[in-house]
């Protein structure tokens, strides 16, 4: 039986589906989750995808914070729960206090959509243990409020303790300080990114398949526990 | 009816770009001698009946909460009387 991994689809959800799909090319199951219920339907592992939830009002993430599947995601997340937050996914674990820090908009206000290099720098998480640690990557990145932000003294702790997943190469798209594209908490359960690795799964359609390891790592993560 | 005003700015050390880019624009109007612009949020919030302590309370939760975002917004919140509203 192969795990299930619940999609969270927002009203203004974008890339739900392509995140679906690729649980499903990694050898998951998709379990499709609505904002509006108070049930995650016993998944293993949840995945918050991109895209623009409520519209991106009021800042990004933040009113899908409060929706009535997040009081579970967020309880279980803190239980140990593999949660992936994917660009807008991300900046609702932020809002959540999930992860720390906040995503902003882009220094240079401009929307981006490239193919990005990264290098992803802790492969001990539960998303990231298919990489090799330093391992860099090609991942698309399309966002409008993607400069992680933070305080110094926060910043300096999550370097302290390993807790950057991903940093940006060649340029620093968005005005990320320290580069930062993704983080994880202490437990290394919870991972945000604000690149696409759902869109780097296949080449036919994105860059190349360097995606594809976010999601069959948390599945030897799960078969594992 | 009570009327209560929050105002969400962003804190002085976080880069404000949609501010700069409006101060950008300030020379194309001809405007000289602006120094900086920065871009905040105001919130209109009407509650019924009175406002007493507890409802003030509440209405700082909604601003820390949801309104603003500790980690990289200020919000001031400004009680207006009947009169002005």
């Amino acid at each position: 039986m192969s795990a299930r991994v619940g999609v969270v689809t927002f009203p203004g959800s974008l890339d739900d589906r392509d995140a679906g799909r690729a649980i499903e090319l990694a050898g998951g199951e998709y379990v499709p989750l609505w904002h509006g219920d108070r049930d995650l339907k016993q998944v293993d592992a949840v995945v918050l995808p991109g895209g623009f939830s409520y519209g991106d009002y009021l800042r990004a993430g933040a009113i899908a914070r409060f929706a009535p599947v997040m009081d579970l995601v967020i309880d279980q997340a803190k239980a140990g729960l593999p949660v992936l937050g994917i660009c807008n996914g991300f900046q609702v674990l932020c809002e959540s206090h999930l992860l720390p820090g906040v995503l902003v908009r882009n220094n240079h206000l401009h929307f981006i959509c490239r193919d990005q290099r990264l290098r992803i720098e802790n492969a001990a998480t539960a998303w990231t243990s298919d990489y090799e640690t330093d391992q860099e990557v090609v991942i698309p990145l399309k966002n409008m409020e993607g400069g992680f932000v933070a305080a110094d003294h926060t910043l300096d702790e999550l370097e302290a303790e390993g807790r950057i997943v991903a940093r940006y190469l060649d340029v620093n798209p968005n005005g990320s300080r320290r580069d930062i594209a993704g983080i994880t908490n202490a437990a290394g359960n919870i991972v945000g990114l604000m690149p696409h690795p759902e869109h780097a799964v296949e080449s036919l359609t994105g860059p190349g398949t360097d995606g594809l390891a976010f999601f069959t790592s948390v599945l030897k993560a799960l078969v594992a526990a | 009816m009570a009327r209560v005003v929050v105002d969400v700015m962003l804190k002085p050390e976080i880069l404000d770009p949609q501010g700069q880019a409006v101060q950008g624009a300030l020379g194309r109007l001809g405007l000289t001698g602006v120094i900086s612009v920065r871009q905040g949020k105001r919130f209109e919030v009407e509650l019924d009946g009175d406002l007493d302590d507890v409802r003030l309370a509440e209405v700082h939760r909604l601003a820390e909460t949801l309104l603003s975002n500790p980690v990289i917004e200020d919000y001031v919140i400004r009680v207006e009387d009947e009169a002005s509203a």
